[in-house]
């Protein structure tokens, strides 16, 4: 395989799963500046979305379960913020916080005992199993194709019903003035409601195409929970563009690092520092390193850059 | 500062626990009774030391088990270290050097973190914390991969006096004397100036630093206490149970100690010790009767945060605070009245998440059928009886709950508006 090729190949890669953590992360991002709540429970909903879409995809296949679970993950987030959040709301902002944690926790436990401990046999329908094109030699398949085409589609009527639509301007509006907004007659308690129902639904919607091309297992909202949090923080606090830059970045930055194979070692050595090779730190590879370079970077941006790539404030 | 310590209903208060803790082996010695008070003692060094972020300093932390953790490495190396040369004593002291290395990883990780309170800090406390999991796999000379690095406290056959920390009493023992040292530390901390600075800047960071406080300072400082008495509670753990693994430091194990601390309650200082000795409970009786105790567990925080966001110390507070203006006698009537559906409400609510649980979890294999055992009578699951019975009795419960509760709340508002009277 070619260098070329596997840069070309990796990247591919690297984008479909950043698009598919900003359908999450975009959500969150949404929810949090307009209420100011972190929602622990985001990836619970993503979680919820692969489920429901096994469930319903063993009595009627795959493609009503795409429409209808997004629906019904959405449903029950308006339902957690109209009968939940909103009481948790009294108690202040920690209150808020530790219920969608408490939140996270029982979704869990319940798909624990509705699906079990063990990943179910979520597949890809046959329509999409196949291959799309051939890079070189190496096959891309049909179904990540399917998945950046539903990112991509979402992500382009997400911008349309921000910016153009009366429901979007008034979001917009609600998300920096919430008081001016509800003098002016709306209701904002009703749009908090919408936007958390929306947010989960994008978030069920990830889940479901996301759940048959990763693994369907109640460890998938605790796996991909705490790496959307690294995307928020990175792109900064309540900012979407930020998202989308730092969901693409980490989604390459994972798919890269799991790739390579060079150790820390070859990497000084590239620039003439030979290192002792008898501790281990130094034959570490950076497929090892994977999991904990999400981590780093943020820790980096937080030195450097509190307030983010993109984000208009510094809290 | 030292008079408020030592006055007297407090050093009778601390003089009874004590003497509880001395005692309470005497009543029942069997090893669960004896590993579940160990688990106890650990458990409230540990939510303790996690209530001086949250309640004290207002520092809502998503990683604070990498502290413990921390701690409970640093022992067993320590531990295994000291081999044959050291004597009980060196054991007996163990968990201060893991205490040591807790703060010292505290000072290193605590600058980046405490560099912002609220919601930022959960979020970095979260990465930080899934940070130095991740790497916990990557490093197994330290960590010991995945099977963990294990032990033998028993390191001086003969001991002092007889002490060699061989049966698992002697051990319960040092926990006790553990749990009250680094009790009155943290106690103490509450009553120096850096903790009630710690208290303004929980309340009102602005007005903090205009006196002239550095509230990252504050916060630093705290944090690196704080890792200092969970790194103790790590420290036990790695000599009571000899063996350490990477779970110690792991995201389950932080949310673990959040969930005790908050159930508890995080406005009094003894609230987190209920939570600990709560959840213990739960974890290990409930949890040795039923699979289903994290979904429990799951509902009464729930429930907690929805309706008592105080948690039980809150609630222990308001009745004393009832019987000392003798309003007690008044609403504890009502209780019981509330008490009766709504412990009919649990049972049915019990019964449904039970048959749910057995009804799935096919584990005798395809077409058997789910049965669940009352009174030792077993009721099929494939009828409609079992349910019906189940949610007839929530239902009902939930009904009369209802309607007890009006009257409840009726005699409670005014005996707390009587309450509020007297004090004006």
């Amino acid at each position: 395989m070619s260098n070329l090729e596997f840069i070309l190949v990796t990247l591919l890669n690297g984008v479909t799963y950043g698009l598919l953590l900003f359908m999450l992360s975009s959500g969150l991002t949404l929810i949090f500046s307009m209420m100011g709540v972190l929602n622990f429970a985001h990836a619970s909903f993503y979680m919820l979305g692969a489920y429901f879409a096994y469930q319903i995809s063993t009595w009627v296949g795959f493609w009503p379960g795409l429409l209808v679970a997004p629906l019904l993950v959405g449903a029950i987030g308006a339902l957690v913020e109209r009968y939940g959040l909103r009481a948790a709301h009294r108690y202040g902002h920690v209150a808020e916080l530790l219920f969608t944690f408490g939140l996270a926790f029982f979704m869990e436990e319940i798909v624990h005992l509705i699906w079990g401990r063990n990943s179910v046999d979520y597949r890809i329908p046959d329509e999409l199993d196949g291959t799309l094109f051939t890079l070189f030699s190496t096959d891309f398949p049909i179904y990540k194709g399917f998945m950046m085409g539903i990112s991509v589609a979402m992500l382009v009527a997400l911008y349309v019903m921000l910016t153009r639509t009366r429901v979007g301007l008034i979001i917009q509006a609600a998300l920096t003035k919430p008081d001016m907004v509800e003098a002016l007659g709306h209701n904002v308690p009703r749009i908090f409601m919408l936007v958390f129902g929306g947010g989960s639904a994008l978030a069920g919607l990830a889940g479901v195409i996301g759940g048959n091309a990763f693994v369907t297992e109640p460890g998938m909202a605790a796996a991909v929970g705490s790496i959307v949090f690294v995307v928020v923080v990175v792109g900064g606090l309540g900012s979407l563009g930020g998202a989308f830059v730092a969901s693409i970045l980490l989604g390459c930055i994972q798919t890269f690092s799991i790739a390579m194979t060079v150790s820390l070692s070859d990497i000084f050595a590239l620039v003439g520092i030979s290192l002792d090779k008898t501790p281990s730190i130094s034959r570490l590879t950076i497929t090892q390193l994977a999991p904990i370079l999400p981590y780093l970077l943020m820790v980096a941006i937080l030195i450097f850059r509190p307030r983010g790539l993109m984000g208009a404030r510094e809290s | 500062m030292i008079s408020t310590f030592f006055r007297r209903d407090r050093l009778l208060l601390w003089g009874g626990m004590l003497l509880v803790g001395i005692l309470l082996p005497r009543f029942s010695s069997s090893g669960l009774m004896i590993s579940l008070l160990c688990q106890i003692g650990i458990m409230m060094i540990f939510a303790l030391s996690y209530n001086v972020l949250l309640g004290q300093t207002g520092l809502l932390s998503f990683g604070h088990a990498i502290y413990y953790g921390a701690g409970a490495f640093a022992t067993m190396h320590l531990l295994n270290a000291i081999g044959k040369e050291g004597s009980v004593v060196h054991v007996a002291l163990l968990p201060l050097g893991g205490g040591v290395a807790a703060l010292l990883l505290g000072i290193l990780l605590g600058w980046v973190t405490t560099k912002k309170a609220g919601t930022t800090f959960a979020m970095i406390s979260l990465g930080i914390g899934e940070m130095v999991a991740a790497s916990s796999l990557m490093f197994p000379v330290v960590f010991g991969g995945e099977a963990g690095v294990s032990g033998n406290r028993v390191i001086d056959k003969i001991g002092l006096f007889g002490v060699t920390f061989g049966p698992q009493v002697q051990v319960y023992y040092l926990i006790v004397a553990w749990v009250f040292v680094a009790a009155m530390g943290m106690f103490a901390l509450t009553q120096t100036p850096l903790g009630r600075m710690a208290n303004a800047v929980r309340d009102n960071p602005e007005r903090a630093e205009f006196v002239g406080y550095n509230t990252q300072w504050v916060r630093y400082i705290m944090l690196v206490l704080s890792g200092f008495f969970a790194g103790i509670a790590g420290g036990l753990t790695a000599l009571t149970y000899e063996i350490v693994t990477a779970e110690t430091l792991n995201a389950y194990t932080s949310g673990a100690v959040l969930l005790m601390t908050f159930v508890g309650g995080i406005g009094f200082f003894y609230g987190p010790m209920i939570g600990a000795i709560l959840i213990v409970i739960m974890q290990i009786l409930v949890g040795g009767i039923t699979h289903a105790w994290q979904l429990y567990f799951g509902l009464l925080f729930l429930f907690m945060v929805l309706r008592a966001p105080g948690g039980f110390a809150s609630l222990i507070a308001i009745q004393r605070r009832l019987y000392a203006a003798g309003l007690f006698g008044r609403v504890a009537p009502w209780y019981l009245v509330s008490g009766i559906p709504g412990a009919l409400m649990l049972v049915g609510l019990i019964g449904l998440i039970e048959m749910t649980y057995a009804a799935l979890s096919d584990e005798e294999g395809e077409g058997a059928i789910a049965t669940i055992k009352l009174l030792g009578e077993d009721y099929a699951l494939n009828t409609f009886g079992p349910w019906l019975a189940a949610a007839a009795v929530t239902l009902a419960g939930y009904a009369l709950l209802q309607l007890a509760n009006r009257r409840l709340f009726r005699e409670w508002n005014g005996a707390l508006a009587t309450l509020q009277g007297d004090n004006d």
